[in-house]
């Protein structure tokens, strides 16, 4: 079978539930093949669940730089690959970093480029949803290795144990004449809570929300459910929850199992970021609420007094059971 | 120091947007067209650094006759000069084409100390263009911005995304993109649009940004729709008023959609 290059999204310790993701696409069209990029020793603890999701190969691109650079080490080992073995396709989280990863790769390789894919088919036929959700579009790669850049949350992991081969990639160390240096990093300060594109429960606050202290009803509820935080750009704009958060047109884009919109009147740049969650819950206090019409449960009220009782009830009931 | 802003020209998003029946391109002529709201921040970005630093900045669009207005938008508050990147075998271009097409563009202006885009279009979003521009000119990429400083040749800046944040450091010349909080972007005074319409604007063609290249041979795009469809609204499930029990009710409808 042909191979598919998969990039890992990793932090250094773990791999991250996105690549699962993408090996369970790649499997889809062909071998699975894992490029790692990471300081020494990373392919040594992430290898093992790499196999286990169905990596056939494990290409490391180790190096002490590695981390040190924004996104050229990445496209580096992708370019470095893809040169060597004429992958069907290479697969890229559509993050923001991967987007720019999978942008860069495809200039490179003169390559088409699909980003925001949440379905592809064994034929290389890939599904992107398109303005905010509006339409729905489905391309196909003409020219070069098609660079795919999949939205998180758009396929079930799979676990497929096989045997990986390890091999190393010497690649040329980074010019700084044409790389950023990354340095500091200040992880998202969401701290267990899972990243925003990634999570399978969104809860989201908006202006309604009244202030940053009042936040914490949102972040509550977030994290009985295992969710992340979002907030809309009037909630943003207004200081209540800064703008790494902030869901809509000019935001993240997430599309999770459960998206829970907490005094956010759904207006159109904001539902172009979540209108393809899977079940949309609303609460709001206007029935007017442009947002009660497209949510699967809505309810006309007051968030600090449904959102409170309601992460009581998740917690009571998880203790539950 | 020369600056290169990239913009676009996108349809209004309060509007709805459709694609045309005929080949799944953006429907333009039914759309209000606006300059993207991140790239008046982008050329914020500029114009702060021309009156601290002392730079020309040069606005640079890709698009039909009507991104010329977008150009004048930018000349009004303050730029320098613009490039119309205007041919009509673009229609249609990729993120691959429209990077090259770009990054020949910035070639032509020289000596280049700074290229400033927005970090996403609010129609196509691919999030990709600068990145890609910054590959083929072979520029550091200091991209999602949010926070900029330029001193002494080099270019620090605050860098945010949806895993956290992280401070870039480069040399110059550079890539920059930027994000809606970066600045508040000036309004052009009734005096910058009257200068605006006097400032050069050049036209350039496929054929004066790629001199060499075997027209015929040119790819707009390497990637084709198979099929477009429009995605069905979606409509209103159950709907209670809160009556001190929604919280229960909600709880309920979770766990029969399996989602607790
Ligand atoms: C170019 C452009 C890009 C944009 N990009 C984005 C984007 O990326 N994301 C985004 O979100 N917006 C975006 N917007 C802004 C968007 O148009 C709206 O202004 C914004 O989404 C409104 O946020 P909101 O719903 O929180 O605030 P509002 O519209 O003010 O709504 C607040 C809601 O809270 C309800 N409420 C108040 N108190 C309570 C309470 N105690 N309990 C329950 N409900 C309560 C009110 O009834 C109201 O419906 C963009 C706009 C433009 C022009
Ligand atoms: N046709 C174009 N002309 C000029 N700049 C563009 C064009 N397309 C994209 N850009 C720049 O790239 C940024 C991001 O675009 P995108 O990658 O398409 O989301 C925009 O904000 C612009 O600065």
């Amino acid at each position: 079978m042909p191979e598919v290059l998969v990039l890992v999204d990793h932090d250094g310790e773990r791999v991250h539930h996105t690549t699962y993701e993408l090996l369970a696409a790649a499997r889809r069209l062909g071998d699975p093949a894992a490029v790692v990029v990471g300081t020494p020793g990373i392919t040594g603890r992430l290898g093992e669940s790499l196999a286990r999701h169905g990596a056939r190969s494990v290409q490391a691109a180790e190096s002490a730089e590695a981390d040190e650079f924004l996104a050229t080490p990445a496209v580096d080992a992708l370019e470095h690959v893809t040169r060597e073995v004429s992958p069907v396709a290479v697969l890229v989280s559509a993050t923001t970093d991967g987007k720019e990863v999978a942008g860069r790769l495809a200039a490179r390789l003169d390559a088409g480029l699909l980003t925001d894919v949440v379905d592809v088919d064994p034929s290389g036929v890939a599904t992107q949803v398109v303005f905010g959700g509006s339409y729905i579009v489905r391309s196909l790669v003409t020219h070069g290795p098609p660079v795919i850049a999949l939205r998180p949350g758009s396929f079930e992991p799979e676990e497929c144990p096989v045997e990986a081969r390890q091999r190393g990639l010497a690649l040329p160390p980074v010019d700084p004449a044409r790389s950023a240096r990354v340095t500091a990093r200040r992880t998202a300060l969401g701290g267990d809570r899972p990243g925003l594109t990634e999570a399978a429960v969104v809860v989201s606050g908006g202006r309604g929300v009244g202030g940053a202290d009042g936040f914490k009803v949102v972040e509550e509820l977030a994290d009985a459910l295992g969710g992340a935080v979002g907030a809309s750009r009037a909630a943003v704009d207004a200081g209540y929850y800064p703008h790494q958060y902030q869901v809509g047109q000019t935001g993240k884009s997430v599309s999770p199992q459960l998206y829970i919109a907490l005094g956010i009147s759904g207006a159109i740049q904001h539902l172009a970021g979540m209108q393809t969650s899977k079940t949309i819950v609303a609460v709001n206090k206007d029935p007017e609420a442009p947002i009660l019409d497209l949510a699967d449960f809505g309810v006309v009220g007051d968030l600090f007094t449904v959102a409170p009782g309601l992460t009581r009830e998740v917690t009571a009931r998880r203790a539950g059971s | 120091m020369n600056i290169v802003v990239l913009v676009k020209q996108v349809p209004d998003t309060a509007a709805e947007r459709t694609l045309s029946g005929t080949d799944h391109t953006l429907d333009r002529e039914g759309a209000d067209l606006v300059l993207d709201e991140i790239n008046e921040r982008a050329a914020e970005e500029a114009l702060t650094l021309k009156e601290t630093a002392g730079a020309e900045v040069t606005v640079v669009s890709m698009g039909p006759d009507s991104a010329l207005d977008a150009i004048r938008t930018v000349l009004a508050m303050g730029a320098d000069r613009g490039i119309h990147v205007r041919d009509d075998r673009l229609r249609g271009a990729d993120v691959v084409t429209t990077a090259k097409v770009l990054a020949a563009a910035v070639r032509t202006v020289g000596d280049v100390g700074l290229v400033l885009a927005g970090n996403a279009t609010t129609d196509g979003q691919a999030s990709a263009v600068p990145a890609a521009v910054a590959d083929l000119l072979g520029l550091p990429q200091l991209t999602q911005v949010r926070e900029l400083r330029v001193t002494a040749g080099r270019v620090r800046a605050e860098r945010e995304t949806e895993h956290g944040e992280a401070t870039l450091d480069a040399p110059l010349p550079a890539l920059v993109s930027v994000t809606e909080k970066i600045n508040e972007p000036r309004y052009p005074s009734f005096k910058g649009i009257m200068a605006a319409r006097k400032k050069p604007v050049e036209t350039v063609g496929l054929d004066d940004l790629f001199p060499d290249a075997d027209a015929v041979g040119f790819l707009v795009t390497r990637t084709r729709v198979v099929e477009a469809v429009p995605r069905p609204a979606r409509t209103a499930g159950v709907r209670v008023t809160d009556d001190g029990s929604a919280d229960r009710q909600v709880a309920d409808y979770l766990i029969a959609r399996k989602l607790l």
